[in-house]
């Protein structure tokens, strides 16, 4: 008896019919593709994306040039020179991240001590020559002043969980 | 006409003969274009995604997703094509040209209408046989002269396949054969004229016929769940591994070709071509192209729903299931076209 109606069900291709009636139907389901340029996915708070050298709110940076960052990246990403100021403190001469060997993974930011290097929530960048994407202490710093609302909106919704 | 014909002289019949073939060849290509469109956007539906929906024409909202197929052309045409350095350059060259060839040629004989075919041949279906069975020799060419492992292996599957797919595909067109009493696909069509409307056509009598061609069908184009020649995922891209640029938009060429044909002559053999399906309606090519439609949604329906056979699960779906399937419903409508319960006109004769 089994052996008929498995002999049935197998010319009757009931098994094919069912999968075609499957993706049959999904033709018409809602579609769930965001249209990228106009539509975007919400980000978190704790999305890590293109990095920025924070500044405090009189202006002066934060970093300290104690090189934290550049010994924990796993990817060596980062790479410091640090000198003497005129009014005695140590601050970086270079600070340079190379964003094509950077993995995202955000231990520079934990290690930092001082909040100064972020990663924010930036990921359309792109680079058109060799070097567009190695970004200078300039260029961090720049991005830290322009997003340094929505970055320190980020911190302070997140320091509850820190 | 009748100007051009004198002022062409003995040049004219040939002259004509080219305009015919433009006339069937541009419509084709063109369907092909959209064939990939309308695959990437049927199987993006399917899988709950939208498809390409970006290039458009003179930047027309409504337009959207229409330009693709000339953009992917107009990219493969200006790549560069990569002979291997251990290929066979001049049978590297020609198989791509030899794979397209048949999906061409075979449209001789195909009629859009009772009296609109390019050459109404009484061994049609003898013709168009012969023809698309030589398009296995470009995919072994192919696999061949690229001189890789990967593309051998995908030509060597694809060679088994479609000649073990072509016996099947052949006993399924003699019970065509048999409604019809002609080779000839003009003669074909007219027969499956009924009183019935679509109930009338052969695709009732020869059901399982009508299976077994529609798969050898899908099977003979190399397309999923068959494309053991190609599998993306196991032989990277099988036997047009090595080509690049324009090479291979041939072979893609071919493969849409094949499909839109193999779905016309499912229509025109089964489906009833022309031919409206309910009774009244005037007939006509309009109901073809809608057939044609039909049977290749189809194939990217299987496409979009159906995973890859293993290769000896297809070896034994065309030995030892279609061959005896189609040779036990040749001698059912064989018996049954001598009893008077026959009821597809024609009958024993």
């Amino acid at each position: 008896m089994n052996a008929i109606r498995e002999f049935f069900r197998t010319f009757l291709l009931f098994e094919l019919v069912k999968g075609m009636a499957l993706t049959g139907r999904h033709m018409f389901a809602r579609k769930v593709t965001i249209q990228f340029p106009e539509e975007k996915t919400p980000q978190s708070p704790r999305f890590r994306g293109l990095h920025a050298l924070r500044r405090y709110p009189n202006g002066e940076e934060r970093c300290i040039a104690c090189k934290l960052c550049e010994a924990v990246c796993p990817a060596l990403a980062i790479t410091i020179e640090s000198d003497q100021r005129a009014d005695g403190t140590r601050r970086t001469t270079r600070y340079e991240i190379d964003l094509t060997k950077c993995i995202f993974c955000g231990f520079c930011e934990e290690s930092c001590p001082v909040d100064s290097i972020v990663e924010t929530r930036i990921f359309e960048y792109h680079g058109e020559r060799r070097g567009d994407l190695v970004y200078t202490k300039e260029m961090l710093l720049a991005i830290g002043d322009r997003y340094e609302d929505e970055i320190a909106q980020d911190r302070t919704s997140d320091a509850a969980y820190r | 006409m009748e100007y051009f014909e004198n002022l062409l002289g003995p040049a004219w019949p040939v002259v004509w003969t080219l305009a015919k073939i433009v006339a069937i060849v541009l419509p084709l290509m063109i369907g092909v274009a959209y064939l990939t469109l309308a695959e990437r956007k049927v199987i993006g539906y399917m899988q709950v995604r939208l498809g390409p929906n970006r290039v458009s024409f003179f930047g027309l909202r409504w337009l959207r997703g229409w330009g693709q197929p000339i953009a992917d052309g107009l990219k493969l045409l200006t790549k560069e094509i990569i002979i291997p350095t251990g290929a066979n350059k001049f049978l590297f060259i020609l198989a791509p040209i030899l794979s397209i060839m048949p999906a061409l040629a075979a449209w001789a004989v195909v009629p859009f209408d009772p009296n609109l075919v390019l050459a109404n041949v009484d061994a049609g279906l003898l013709y168009v046989l012969a023809i698309t069975s030589m398009g296995v020799y470009g995919v072994i060419i192919a696999g061949w002269a690229s001189n890789s492992k990967y593309a051998f292996l995908g030509s060597l599957r694809s060679a088994a396949q479609i000649v073990s797919y072509e016996i099947a595909m052949g006993f399924a067109l003699v019970g065509v054969l048999m409604m019809a009493h002609s080779l000839n696909l003009v003669e074909i069509v007219k027969q499956q004229q009924g009183s019935y409307g679509a109930l009338s056509w052969n695709w009732v009598p020869l059901f399982p016929m009508f299976l077994v061609y529609l798969i050898s069908g899908v099977a003979e184009t190399n397309r999923a769940p068959f494309d053991v020649a190609e599998g993306e995922s196991e032989i990277v891209a099988g036997f047009h591994v090595e080509y690049s640029g324009m090479a291979f938009a041939v072979f893609f060429l071919a493969e849409y070709a094949n499909m839109i044909l193999v779905s016309t002559l499912c229509a025109t053999m089964f489906l009833g071509g022309w031919l409206s399906p309910i009774p009244g309606l005037p007939d006509g090519f309009p109901w073809l192209l809608a057939k044609v439609a039909f049977v290749l949604f189809l194939f990217l329906w299987f496409r979009a729903t159906f995973p890859r056979y293993r290769y000896d699960q297809i070896m034994r779906l065309g030995w030892k299931v279609f061959i005896p399937v189609t040779l036990v419903w040749l001698l059912v409508i064989g018996g049954w076209m001598q009893t008077p319960y026959w009821l597809w006109g024609s009958g024993a004769h």
